[in-house]
């Protein structure tokens, strides 16, 4: 009866088609609302994501999330490195400034000022230049994102200069870098010139990534350099989640996305659930031929799990699809929006609410035909 | 007026073969008396359904509504016999009950010497499957399916294969007139053209009892004779009953008997 079941399923095609479209659109605006939601609490700790070097975070006990700098005294620095366990620890400067470019256009970046000897914390994908080419005089890495804000529909290559606190920066590279939440140009120098650019301060150092030692355990090395130093010392994974954390209790975009993806499985269950549901009741006659016919109600129950299942199916990978091609299509599109992606564990969670959707809009419906009176066909 | 289709021949009120009715019994209770096992075999020409006190009772409106009151009734194979009566007499509940779908208040169903009053449900709805097949007045063909399809639903819920099936439904189709329209979809085939694959649907799987509800009700004249032509023809015989209820006595001329029911008990014939 399988056959059957689809045959009854797809007679209808409008019908078929406003099951399959309500689902898709319910798959489409869960998976993709969440994706942005993901992707902009991404955004949010996009700097530290793009350190790989270091296993810790070193900074001011105050220090609640990555944008909210307390500088240290960089003699916090040489505390750090005496601790037993540490490998290396370089300085990492984090601050925001105005970026002038040749023909007066001003842009707010970020600098961040990368250890001078060794570069630590550079970003980790030079798409031209070399990161090396940091150590010549005045020069900066710019993101390509950056590079697009700043010189709007030019080539995207080493070359071009601007002013930061009335200094010349001149690009010799161009990376990609993770999309920072604010999406300002993010400008990447050593330690010595970033500071140079902000101008100079009593308390310099932004953070102090550390490396430990082969074989060390970091969760203690963390805790013996907060015994010795007092300060605070977090794995990239800790100050990732502190700093998304800090964005979910202080912002209302968690409660805007919540709402938005609860109206897409609502607003899914009520279109797809609701067609799914009268689709049943106006085959409910059908089932009644078929009950009185002597169709079991296990194969009945079947027939209408089947058909449920192909629904949700067709209208998971249509919706799924849309959401994918979306991310596809405005990433390439619109550099602001670079950085959003449909991660898997996305489609899963989707697959599982659209299950829920169709098995709840199911069993409303099957109930309806398990207690069918098959001498309802005798009924004219 | 309506139309007479053909002379009466061999129209007779059906004389219940189990002995008087108990109607001594107090209302609502369980009979004593039980039908013993069918004297005679369907192959010898015994009843193909015998029904002995039957009582059916609906709950409703917070009472006890009894539209069916000790009814017997022997219906023999190879005929075709007339359930008439006026609307609410409970004819449709008879039929109901006789097909399994309903299970009476009291009393006892036998067809083709299965006992349906003790079979269980799942059982029951295997011997329909198997045992009855269905002619109903709105057709319920599935409008998603072909002819072919459609009459082949009976061997698919008896899980034959797809491809065997069809050919078995369209062979059946080919008897009753319809090879041209296998491929067709209900909403492609005249009322009567559906009618004739729901007659291809309750022959298919070769039943012992075929059960009619208003088989003609929805047809005009021409296409109302050619239907029940084709009952008689192809659906009688080979040990077969059929039953069909009715209001409509343009039909009355081809039942080989006719049961007239009154508020729920067997009644006089009707005068055509």
């Amino acid at each position: 009866m399988r056959g059957v079941a689809l045959k009854m399923l797809t007679g209808d095609r409008a019908k078929y088609l406003g099951l399959i479209f309500g689902i898709a659109f319910a798959t489409m605006l869960m998976s993709q609302q969440v994706s942005i939601f993901i992707g902009l609490m991404a955004r949010t700790a996009s700097q530290i994501l793009d350190v790989r070097e270091a296993d810790l975070w070193v900074m001011d006990p105050r220090v609640q999330y990555v944008e909210e700098v307390e500088p240290m005294t960089s003699t916090q620095l040489w505390r750090v490195r005496g601790v037993e366990g540490v490998a290396w620890a370089t300085p990492f400067f984090k601050a925001l400034t105005v970026a002038r470019s040749v023909d007066g256009v001003l842009q707010q970046v970020f600098m961040l000022g990368v250890d001078d000897a060794s570069l630590a914390g550079m970003c980790p994908a030079m798409l031209k230049g070399s990161a090396a080419d940091l150590k010549r005089p005045d020069a900066v890495v710019i993101d390509r994102a950056g590079h697009l804000f700043i010189w709007p529909g030019e080539a995207v290559k080493p070359g071009k200069s601007f002013e930061l606190n009335d200094r010349r920066a001149l690009v010799v590279g161009v990376c990609e870098a993770a999309a920072p939440f604010t999406t300002f140009p993010v400008v990447f120098a050593k330690y010595s010139d970033a500071l140079r650019y902000v101008g100079s301060r009593r308390k310099p150092l932004s953070y102090i990534l550390v490396r430990a030692e082969a074989g060390a355990d970091v969760g203690a090395l963390a805790r013996r350099i907060e015994a010795e130093t007092g300060l605070k010392a977090l794995t990239w994974r800790q100050f990732m989640w502190a700093t998304i954390d800090y964005y979910l209790e202080r912002t209302g975009i968690p409660v805007n996305f919540g709402i938005t993806v609860a109206l897409g499985f609502i607003v899914g269950a009520a279109v797809a659930g609701q067609t799914f549901y009268i689709f049943v009741l106006e085959n409910l006659r059908q089932f009644g031929a078929l009950k009185a016919m002597g169709v079991g109600n296990r194969t009945i129950l079947g027939m209408v799990l089947l058909q449920a299942l192909v629904v949700a199916g067709m209208g998971y990978g249509l919706g799924i699809g849309f959401s994918a091609a979306f991310f596809e299509v405005t990433g390439r599109a619109a550099v602001s929006l670079r950085g959003f992606s449909l991660p898997w564990e996305v489609m899963v969670g989707t697959a599982g609410a659209v299950l829920l959707i169709i098995v709840l809009a199911s069993l409303a419906s099957v109930r309806r035909v398990l207690v069918l009176d098959p001498a309802i066909v005798f009924r004219g | 007026m309506n139309a007479m289709w053909l002379p009466v021949t061999d129209t007779r009120l059906v004389v219940p073969d189990l002995g008087a009715p108990d109607f001594t019994a107090s209302r609502g209770a369980r009979r004593e008396r039980t039908v013993a096992a069918p004297s005679e075999t369907v192959a010898d020409g015994g009843p193909a359904v015998l029904c002995h006190g039957i009582v059916k009772d609906f709950e409703s409106g917070g009472g006890t509504l009894r539209v069916l009151h000790g009814i017997d009734l022997s219906l023999p194979a190879g005929e075709m016999a007339l359930l008439v009566g006026p609307s609410g007499c409970g004819k449709t509940t008879l039929i109901s009950i006789i097909a399994g779908i309903l299970t009476p208040t009291e009393g006892e169903v036998i067809v083709q010497g299965e006992n349906l009053t003790r079979l269980p449900g799942a059982k029951k709805t295997a011997f329909r499957r198997r045992a009855i097949g269905f002619i109903f007045q709105q057709y319920n063909l599935l409008p998603a399916l072909t002819a072919a399809e459609n009459a082949a639903v009976p061997l698919l819920a008896a899980k034959v294969p797809q491809a065997k099936a069809v050919r078995a439904a369209r062979d059946v189709l080919e008897r009753l007139g319809m090879a041209d329209h296998v491929e067709k979809l209900p909403r492609q085939l005249s009322g009567g053209q559906q009618q004739r694959v729901a007659i291809a649907r309750a022959l298919v799987h070769e039943p012992s009892l075929i059960v009619c509800d208003e088989p003609t009700a929805a047809l005009d004249a021409e296409s109302g004779r050619t239907v029940i032509e084709m009952l008689k023809g192809v659906a009688v015989g080979g040990g077969r009953a059929v039953i069909v209820v009715t209001h409509d006595n343009r039909i009355f001329p081809f039942g080989d008997r006719i049961v007239a029911m009154e508020d729920g008990r067997i009644g006089t014939a009707p005068a055509h």
